[in-house]
C-alpha cells in the first residue's frame, strides 16, 4: 500500500493538516502536499479509468507530464475537469472526483472494453468512419459516446476572475530549477532586466532530491543561496507558480501564472496571463523521465522512478512497501537508495544493461540491494494494483525466470529534455545517440526579427543530465543571453562534485523480443490508450510519417500531448519501419506547454468590457424609451421602439404609418461622415466613386456608389460638396472606418502626389433624419434663420445655418421616399436637438422610428442596401444602376473589372421586385427555384431574394431579389422555396413599390 | 506575433497594432490594359517561402501604410520603409543580398 512515512517530506508543513475529499471520501493531508501526494498518503493509488479500455489507472509521474492523474476539481462555478493531481496544490476543503468511470471507480462496466482490446485497434475511429457506413451511426457511436471521454464539461458560469499582464524585459528564463537559477544569476549579474519563472511553487527543481555538491555545499544549500542572491537583485523578477506556456515570433512569450489556484479563498484573479516581449529567452525547462514499455506497465503502482523518489523525499510518501526498480540507466539507482534509506524494501533492481551500472550501483549493492543485470520485466501482475512482477532476460522473449512479489514498480527508460519551448517557434532538434534523446540543435535556433537566434536552451533541457554539466551549461547560457542583449557577465560556473554514472542503453521494448501477447499490454500513451501493438499496426498499414501515425493511433494527442509517450512511440515506429530514429523525427511541438485555462485567455474581456460599445449622442434617449437594440458594427441601434405590450412587428408598423402619414425621427448619427479636402479632392472622388463627383456644385448633394478593383459594390452614400476644395462623403454605418482606410490606402500608396487629405468625422456630429409630410412644419416651428422651404432648400441640396438655437447643417435627402431633412449638429448639441424636435413635433404625433422601419421604407421605394442587395459579388449593373456609373470618366476603381466579359455579360442575375401572389412574405434567404436538378441532385435555382418585408404601407409582402434575366422577366410568376419544402408563388414586378414618380420627397 | 517598426512614427509596433495589407509594389492596371495584365494585377501574387515585400498599416497607431521586407520562413525583418516609393531602398536590398545572395522578387534583385 502507499502511505505516509514517519520521516521525509521536505516540502511539507506537518504542523498544518488540511482536509479534502475524493469521490466523497474524506481525507487529510499536510500543507505543502500536492493532491497526488495527499491521495497516495491515504492509499488512494487508483485515481481514474483510462480513455478507451477503462483500465484502472494511478499516478505515474510527479509533475506536469502526468497522463493518468486527472480529476474533476471543485464544484459549481469553480468546477474544472481534467485537472492534474500532480500539479494541484492541496488546500483545505478541496473536493475532487475521478473521471471516466460508470457507475463507480472501483466497479466500472466500461472495463468490458478491456477484454475487447482486439476490437479497438489503431485507427479504430478511421476504420469505423469509413466502413460499413451504417455501423458508425448505429453501432459504434452510441458505444463510444457512452464510454469514451475524460472529464465533464462545466455546467455553471465561471465564478473566478482572470487578468492579462504585459511585461517588457531583456531576458526571460523559463524554469526555476538549478539550471534556471544559475542562468538567471549569470544573466542578471550583467544588469540586464531578467524575468525568471517557475511552474511549481518551489525553486530548485529536482536537484535537491537527486543530491550532489555544488561549490563545496550540498546542492539544496547552494540553491537557497542562489535564490537569496537573485531576490536581492533589483533587475531580476522572480515568479513561481508561473509556467512558460508558449514561445512565439519575435520574442513574444506567454507566462501562465496560477495566482490563486492554491488559495481559492483569496480575492483577486485566479490566473494571470503574462504577455511578455523579450530580447532573449533561456529555456531551462529540465528533462522528463521516460517509461519503459513492458506488459502491464499501466497498472496502478507502476510509477516513474524519479516520481517514486520525489514522493518519498519531497512529500514523505511511499508509493509501495516493496518496490521493484527497473531501469536502463544509473539514475533510477538513486530511487532504490532513497527508498532503502527510508526503511522501505527494494527486493531487486532489474538493470536491462548487461554490463550494469556505475558507482551508484555499487552504493546500492553496498546497502544490500539485489541487482540483476541484463534483466527486465516480462509482465506486471495485478489488476487495480501491482502484486508482483515476472522477471525475464532483456535479451529474450519473456520466458519467466522468477516471480517477485511487490506492490510498486519504479521504472526508468532514460530522460528526454523538455524541448517544447525551444521548438514552439521553429528551433530544430538533433538526435543524441549516447542519451537516446532529442536535444536542441544549437546551430538551428528559432530566429528573431534581426535574423539571430533568440532562444538559448540551458541545463538538462539542452542535453546534459549530470549535475556538473547542467550547472556549467546553464551558466554559459546566462552569459550568452547577457551578451546577446548587449551586456557583459563575468559569472563563472561553480565546482560540482557528483557520482560518475555509467552510460545508459536505449530500451524501446522489454524484453526486446516480446511477442504479440506482451506487446498488446505494453502501453506507450497512457491517457489515450495507445500500445506498442497499435504503433506497429499503424506502420504495417502504411502510416510511415510520424505525423500520420500520431493521428491514426491518437498517440500523443491527449491533454498531456505525449510528454511521456512521444519518444517511446516514435522509437517503436522507427523500429518497425527499420529506419533510424532521427529520420522518423518528432511530431510538431505547439503551445501551450500544458493546457491553460480558457479564462486566462479571455482575461478581463467578458461582459461589458468584452467589446467596447459605440453610442450615439442620443443613445440615452433610446435606452430610456426601452428601444429594442440591434448590433450594427460596434454600435447598438434601435431596431424599433415597442410600447408596453406591443410586438416588434406592431411597433414597426406604427412607426412607419406615423412617418408616412405625418412625421417621424431617425437617429442617423451612426452614418459614416468623411471629409475629403484639397485641390485634387474632386479628381480623387472621381476615382473612388463610379459617378462623376468633380462636377457637383457646392451646396448640392449626389448619391454615389463605390466599388473595389474587382468591380463589386462595397459602399454607397450621399456626397455633399461643401466648397470648391471640400467634400463630405456619407458612408454606410458599418463602412465608415473601412472606407476611410480604403481612401487612405489609395492616397498614401498610389496617388501620393495628389493634394488631398481625409478625416473621419463620424462621431463629431449627431445626425437626425426628420421624415414625413409634416417634417418641414416641425423644423419651421423651431425657428432660426434657415430657410427650409421647397425653394430655399431644394431636394438634393444642403445648407448651413441656425435651426432654432442649433448649429445645423441640413441635407434635403431621403432614404424613405418622404419629404425628409437629415440634419447634422455638433455631437454636443445632439440630444438637445433631438428633444427639441420631439417637443416641436408633438402636435403631429412625432415618434422615433428604428432601423427596421428604415429598412422597410427604403425597400418600399426600391432603394438598395449594401449588405442586403450586395454580398461582395454584385456589381452596380446587376442592380440596374447604370445611371450611377459615369460613361465620361476614363477610369474609376472597378471600371476595368466591370469590362471583363462575364461582368459585362447579360447572363447575370439582376435586380427585380417581387410580389407574392397570396400577399405573404417571402422567407429571408429564399431561392427562386428553376427546373431540373444539378449534378449533386439539388434543385436548380434561377435567383434569390435579397430583401423581403411586410409592407405596412401596401399591407402585403414585398421583396427585392436577383433573378436570371432581371427586369426582362416583368410579369412572370416564379416560385421561391420555403424551409418546409413547399414554395411560394411571386410575380416579378418593378422594385419601386411606392411613389414611383418621387413626388412625395420632392415637395 | 511579429514586431515591425513603423517608418513614419518610429514606434516598434506589435502585430496587434498593425494590419496586414497584402503584397507591396503592385502595379495598377486600369481601363485599356490587357486581360492578362489586369488578371496579374488583381489576382497573381508571389506568396514566396523566403524574401518577401509586404504592405502593412499602422492601423492602431498613426494610420500610415508602409512597406516591410522580411523573410517569410525565418521571420527575419530586413527593414520597413515608406509606401511612397516604387522600389525597395538600396540599403534594404543590400541587407537581403548579404543574407540571400542572388535573391529575386518580381523585378527586384
Amino acid at each position: 500500500m502507499s502511505t505516509r512515512l514517519a520521516s521525509g517530506g521536505r516540502l511539507l508543513n506537518k504542523g498544518k493538516q488540511l482536509k479534502f475529499s475524493f469521490n466523497g471520501k474524506q481525507f487529510t493531508g499536510y500543507e505543502g502536499d500536492s493532491l497526488a501526494s495527499a491521495l497516495l498518503a491515504n492509499d488512494q493509488m487508483m485515481i481514474g479509468r483510462s480513455f478507451k479500455y477503462h483500465r484502472p489507472r494511478g499516478v505515474v509521474a510527479s509533475g506536469s507530464e502526468e497522463p493518468n492523474g486527472l480529476v474533476n476539481l471543485g464544484e459549481g462555478g469553480k468546477f474544472e475537469p481534467n485537472q492534474r493531481v500532480t500539479t494541484t496544490e492541496l488546500f483545505d476543503g478541496l473536493t475532487c472526483t475521478s473521471q471516466n468511470h460508470w457507475p463507480s471507480l472501483e466497479f466500472d462496466i466500461g472495463a468490458i472494453n478491456n477484454h475487447m482490446t482486439r476490437f479497438f485497434p489503431a485507427g479504430f475511429y478511421y476504420k469505423t468512419f469509413m466502413f460499413p457506413r451504417f455501423a458508425w451511426k448505429h453501432v459504434f457511436e452510441p458505444i463510444v459516446r457512452q464510454s469514451a471521454g475524460l472529464g465533464k464539461a462545466p455546467q455553471d458560469r465561471d465564478a473566478d476572475t482572470y487578468e492579462h499582464f504585459y511585461a517588457f524585459v531583456d531576458v526571460v528564463v523559463i524554469g526555476g530549477g538549478i539550471a534556471g537559477l544559475q542562468a538567471a544569476k549569470a544573466a542578471g549579474a550583467s544588469g540586464a532586466k531578467v524575468l525568471l519563472m517557475e511552474q511549481t511553487p518551489h525553486w530548485g527543481g529536482r536537484a535537491p532530491v537527486d543530491g550532489g555538491e555544488v561549490d563545496g555545499k550540498p546542492v539544496a544549500e547552494y540553491i537557497d543561496g542562489l535564490v537569496a542572491e537573485l531576490q536581492a537583485m533589483d533587475n531580476v523578477t522572480m515568479r513561481n507558480r508561473m509556467m512558460g506556456a508558449g514561445v512565439y515570433d519575435h520574442g513574444y512569450v506567454l507566462g501562465y501564472e496560477r495566482v490563486n489556484d492554491h488559495t481559492p479563498m483569496n480575492t483577486g484573479p485566479r490566473h494571470r496571463l503574462w504577455r511578455i516581449r523579450t530580447k532573449q529567452i533561456i529555456t531551462a525547462t529540465g528533462a522528463i523521465e521516460r517509461p519503459l514499455s513492458f506488459a502491464g506497465n499501466d497498472i496502478p503502482g507502476v510509477v516513474l522512478a524519479s516520481a517514486v523518489r520525489d514522493y518519498a523525499v519531497d512529500y514523505g510518501v511511499s508509493v509501495g512497501d516493496r518496490t521493484v526498480v527497473v531501469t536502463n540507466n544509473d539514475d533510477a539507482y538513486r530511487t532504490a537508495i532513497a527508498l532503502k534509506k527510508a526503511g522501505l524494501e527494494v527486493p531487486v533492481i532489474l538493470d536491462a544493461r548487461a554490463s550494469g551500472g556505475g558507482s551508484l550501483a555499487d552504493e546500492a549493492k553496498a546497502l544490500g540491494i539485489r541487482v540483476e543485470n541484463g534483466k527486465g520485466i516480462a509482465k506486471v501482475k495485478g489488476g487495480k494494483r501491482v502484486t508482483g512482477v515476472v522477471v525475464c532476460a532483456q535479451a529474450g522473449q519473456g520466458a519467466m525466470l522468477e516471480e517477485i512479489k511487490c506492490d510498486a514498480v519504479a521504472m526508468s527508460g532514460g530522460w528526454s529534455p523538455v524541448v517544447h519551448l525551444w521548438s514552439h517557434c521553429g528551433g530544430k532538434l538533433i538526435w543524441d545517440d549516447a542519451q537516446a534523446h532529442f536535444r536542441p540543435d544549437a546551430a538551428r535556433p528559432p530566429k528573431g526579427a534581426n535574423g539571430e537566434g533568440f532562444v538559448i536552451p540551458a541545463g538538462s533541457a539542452n542535453g546534459p543530465l549530470e549535475l556538473a554539466g547542467v550547472v556549467a551549461d546553464a551558466n554559459a547560457a546566462g552569459v550568452a543571453a547577457a551578451k546577446a542583449v548587449g551586456q557583459d557577465s563575468s559569472v563563472a560556473a561553480p565546482a560540482v562534485a557528483e557520482a560518475a554514472e555509467a552510460a545508459m542503453e536505449p530500451v524501446w521494448l522489454m524484453p526486446q523480443g516480446a511477442g504479440p501477447e506482451l506487446r498488446i499490454k505494453a502501453w506507450l500513451d497512457y491517457q489515450n490508450d495507445v500500445k506498442v501493438s497499435d504503433v506497429r499496426l499503424a506502420a504495417q498499414e502504411g502510416y510511415e510519417s510520424v505525423e500520420h501515425t500520431k493521428r491514426y493511433t491518437t498517440l500523443g494527442m491527449a491533454t498531456d500531448q505525449g510528454k511521456l509517450s512521444n519518444i517511446n512511440g516514435l522509437a517503436t515506429l522507427a523500429g518497425q519501419l527499420n529506419a533510424p530514429i532521427p529520420e522518423v523525427g518528432t511530431t510538431t511541438f505547439r503551445p501551450p506547454y500544458t493546457p491553460i485555462s480558457m479564462g486566462s485567455i479571455a482575461g478581463e474581456a467578458r461582459d461589458a468590457v468584452f467589446q467596447p460599445l459605440r453610442r450615439t449622442p442620443i443613445h440615452a434617449y433610446h435606452e430610456d424609451e426601452k428601444a429594442f437594440f440591434e448590433p450594427v458594427g460596434h454600435w447598438r441601434r434601435p431596431y424599433c421602439f415597442p410600447k408596453a405590450g406591443e410586438s416588434h412587428a406592431d411597433a414597426v408598423k406604427r412607426e412607419i404609418n406615423q412617418t408616412r402619414n405625418s412625421v417621424g425621427l431617425l437617429d442617423a448619427s451612426t452614418l459614416g461622415k468623411i471629409i475629403v479636402k484639397g485641390p485634387d479632392a474632386g479628381k480623387f472622388l472621381d476615382m473612388m466613386y463610379t459617378n462623376m463627383m468633380s462636377t457637383l456644385k457646392p451646396g448640392k448633394c449626389r448619391y454615389g456608389l463605390m466599388c473595389n478593383e474587382n468591380g463589386f459594390l462595397i459602399d454607397d452614400g450621399v456626397v455633399a460638396r461643401i466648397d470648391e476644395d471640400t467634400f463630405l462623403c456619407h458612408t454606410t454605418t458599418g463602412g465608415a472606418e473601412r472606407i476611410h482606410g480604403w481612401m487612405e490606402d489609395w492616397l498614401q500608396c498610389e496617388w501620393w502626389d495628389w493634394k488631398v487629405y481625409t478625416a473621419n468625422v463620424t462621431e463629431q456630429y449627431a445626425q437626425i433624419a426628420v421624415v414625413g409630410p409634416n417634417a418641414r412644419k416641425v423644423i419651421e416651428k423651431l425657428g432660426g434663420e434657415m430657410d427650409v422651404s421647397k425653394e430655399g432648400l431644394a431636394f438634393m441640396e444642403w445648407k448651413d445655418g441656425k435651426i432654432g438655437e442649433f448649429d445645423a447643417r441640413a441635407y434635403r435627402i431621403s432614404f424613405s421616399g418622404e419629404l425628409s431633412y437629415e440634419i447634422a449638429v455638433p455631437a454636443s448639441q445632439g440630444r438637445a436637438f433631438w428633444d427639441a424636435l420631439m417637443e416641436a413635433g408633438a402636435e403631429f404625433g412625432i415618434m422615433p422610428y428604428g432601423t427596421e422601419g428604415l429598412h422597410v421604407m427604403r425597400a418600399e421605394k426600391g432603394f438598395i442596401m449594401i449588405g442586403d442587395e450586395t454580398d461582395g459579388t454584385v456589381i452596380p449593373q446587376d442592380l440596374n444602376m447604370q445611371w450611377a456609373i459615369s460613361k465620361k470618366k476614363e477610369d474609376f476603381l472597378g471600371k476595368r473589372a466591370q469590362l471583363r466579359p462575364f461582368m459585362a455579360s447579360d447572363d447575370r442575375w439582376k435586380l427585380a421586385g417581387f410580389e407574392t401572389v397570396d400577399g405573404s412574405v417571402i422567407p429571408d434567404g429564399a431561392y427562386i427555384v428553376g427546373t431540373g436538378v444539378n449534378a449533386n441532385g439539388q434543385r436548380n435555382v434561377q435567383g434569390r431574394v435579397t430583401s423581403t418585408y411586410y409592407s405596412p404601407t401596401l399591407d402585403r409582402g414585398i421583396a427585392m431579389g436577383l433573378i436570371d434575366g432581371g427586369m426582362k422577366r416583368l410579369g412572370d410568376v416564379v416560385e421561391f422555396n420555403k424551409v418546409d419544402g413547399s414554395t411560394v408563388k411571386a410575380k416579378v414586378v418593378d422594385p419601386v413599390f411606392y411613389d414611383k414618380d418621387g413626388e412625395k420627397q420632392n415637395v | 506575433m511579429l514586431t515591425l517598426q513603423c517608418p513614419y512614427c518610429g514606434v516598434e509596433a506589435e502585430e496587434t497594432e498593425l494590419h496586414a495589407e497584402g503584397e507591396a509594389h503592385l502595379k495598377r492596371f486600369g481601363p485599356g490594359s490587357s486581360d492578362d495584365d489586369f488578371e496579374g494585377y488583381l489576382f497573381m501574387r508571389e506568396n514566396p517561402k523566403g524574401v518577401h515585400f509586404e504592405r502593412w498599416r499602422h492601423s492602431n497607431g498613426c494610420g500610415k501604410f508602409f512597406h516591410a521586407a522580411r523573410c517569410t520562413m525565418t521571420l527575419e525583418v530586413f527593414g520597413t520603409y515608406s509606401a511612397q516609393t516604387l522600389e525597395p531602398p538600396q540599403e534594404i536590398k543590400d541587407k537581403i543580398s548579404a543574407k540571400y545572395p542572388g535573391w529575386t522578387w518580381r523585378e527586384f534583385a
